[in-house]
């Protein structure tokens, strides 16, 4: 009885890495963990911002696999993420790489920030223009303050 | 200077809208999911596929070179929209210019070879990619894929998903007219 739960627990433990199709993974420790790192970075091209190392989609499987090859071929992971994206593009990257096309997108947020931040610190900074004295009585003008100030001192 | 200034500061949110517009105006029709191919203009991957049966010719790069344009179908008898593409693809395959080829997409030679007893072959050549990695290289993330390949075996033009009267006649028609002179 005792066994059988054994043989039933590890069957069940052993499912998660049936889920995650047929990786086999590298021998070598180093080399899967850099695989892994790298599988992280690439973009599961049929799932919604998915990762080919979480997603269980068919093609990122094949992805992994390619990975682990070129890992394994003594590529780094530079020269595997070239091999990827000569095949699919920039989008199969996760975190778009650095350069002129995509300044836009890595400088975009912080030049809008300063451009705000610049307006509003230029719009405080400037005095609030000083009121300008009002202009002086005309004679007409006293003559009827004077007449209303009366009146006041009669109620 | 200062009237300027605001003029500038005013006409801001208004060109922001305008281009916001322009982007999504261009976006409009098209499928997000959609990528475009990074291969288009580039030779055609080195690959050598075999055909469906032992002794049956497959499919390989120097077909593409073989002097005639080639339009690629990549396929799979498990794909359903492959099914709905079937019929505008056997008519396809019978128009002049070019050689229609299939190219399998992870499908047992088998069941490939009952998917075309049932709705007919319009390919001039099959390779079976069991593996799907020759489909890698060529940039496939799904099926239906469609490319038009030139004389030279440069991919010359890629459509995801199925093919349908009017991209044919929009843009693959022209296309295969223009590479095959």
């Amino acid at each position: 009885m005792k066994s059988l739960f054994l043989a039933a627990t590890l069957a069940f433990a052993a499912l998660p890495a049936l889920a995650a199709g047929l990786d086999q993974p590298l021998p070598d420790p180093a080399q899967e963990a850099k695989a892994r790192a790298i599988a992280k970075e690439i973009r599961c091209l049929v799932c919604q911002n998915e990762s080919i190392d979480e997603s269980n989609a068919d093609l990122a499987a094949d992805l992994r696999r390619i990975v682990r090859e070129r890992v394994a071929a003594g590529d780094d992971e530079a020269a595997v993420k070239r091999y990827l994206v000569e095949r699919y593009g920039e989008w199969v990257l996760l975190r778009p790489p650095f350069e002129p096309s995509t300044w836009a997108l890595w400088f975009g947020p912080a030049a809008i920030l300063l451009v705000a931040g610049g307006a509003i610190w230029l719009r405080r900074r400037r005095p609030a223009p000083a009121e300008a004295a009002p202009a002086p009585l005309s004679a007409e003008e006293e003559a009827r303050l004077a007449e209303l100030m009366k009146d006041g001192d009669r109620s | 200077m200062k009237g300027q200034f605001r003029f500038l500061l005013a006409a801001l949110p208004l060109a922001v809208a305008i281009g916001l517009g322009g982007l999504f105006y261009d976006r409009l029709g098209k499928n997000p999911s959609e990528l475009p191919s990074v291969l288009i203009g580039k030779p055609a991957p080195e690959f050598d596929l075999p055909g469906l049966d032992p002794g049956q010719p497959g499919f390989a790069t120097a077909d593409l070179r073989a002097g005639s344009v080639t339009v690629v179908n990549v396929f799979a008898s498990w794909c359903a929209p492959c099914r709905i593409e079937h019929p505008i693809l056997t008519k396809l395959a019978g128009q002049p210019g070019f050689r229609l080829v299939g190219l399998a997409y992870k499908d047992k030679p088998e069941a490939t070879k009952a998917f075309l007893a049932e709705l007919g072959n319009p390919y001039a050549l099959i390779g079976s990619d069991l593996a799907g990695r020759v489909a890698i290289d060529w940039g496939v993330y799904g099926v239906p894929e469609t490319y038009v390949v030139s004389k030279q075996g440069e991919i010359m033009w890629k459509h995801v998903g199925e093919l349908t009267d009017e991209v044919i006649a929009r843009e693959l028609q022209p296309l295969v007219e223009k590479l095959a002179q």
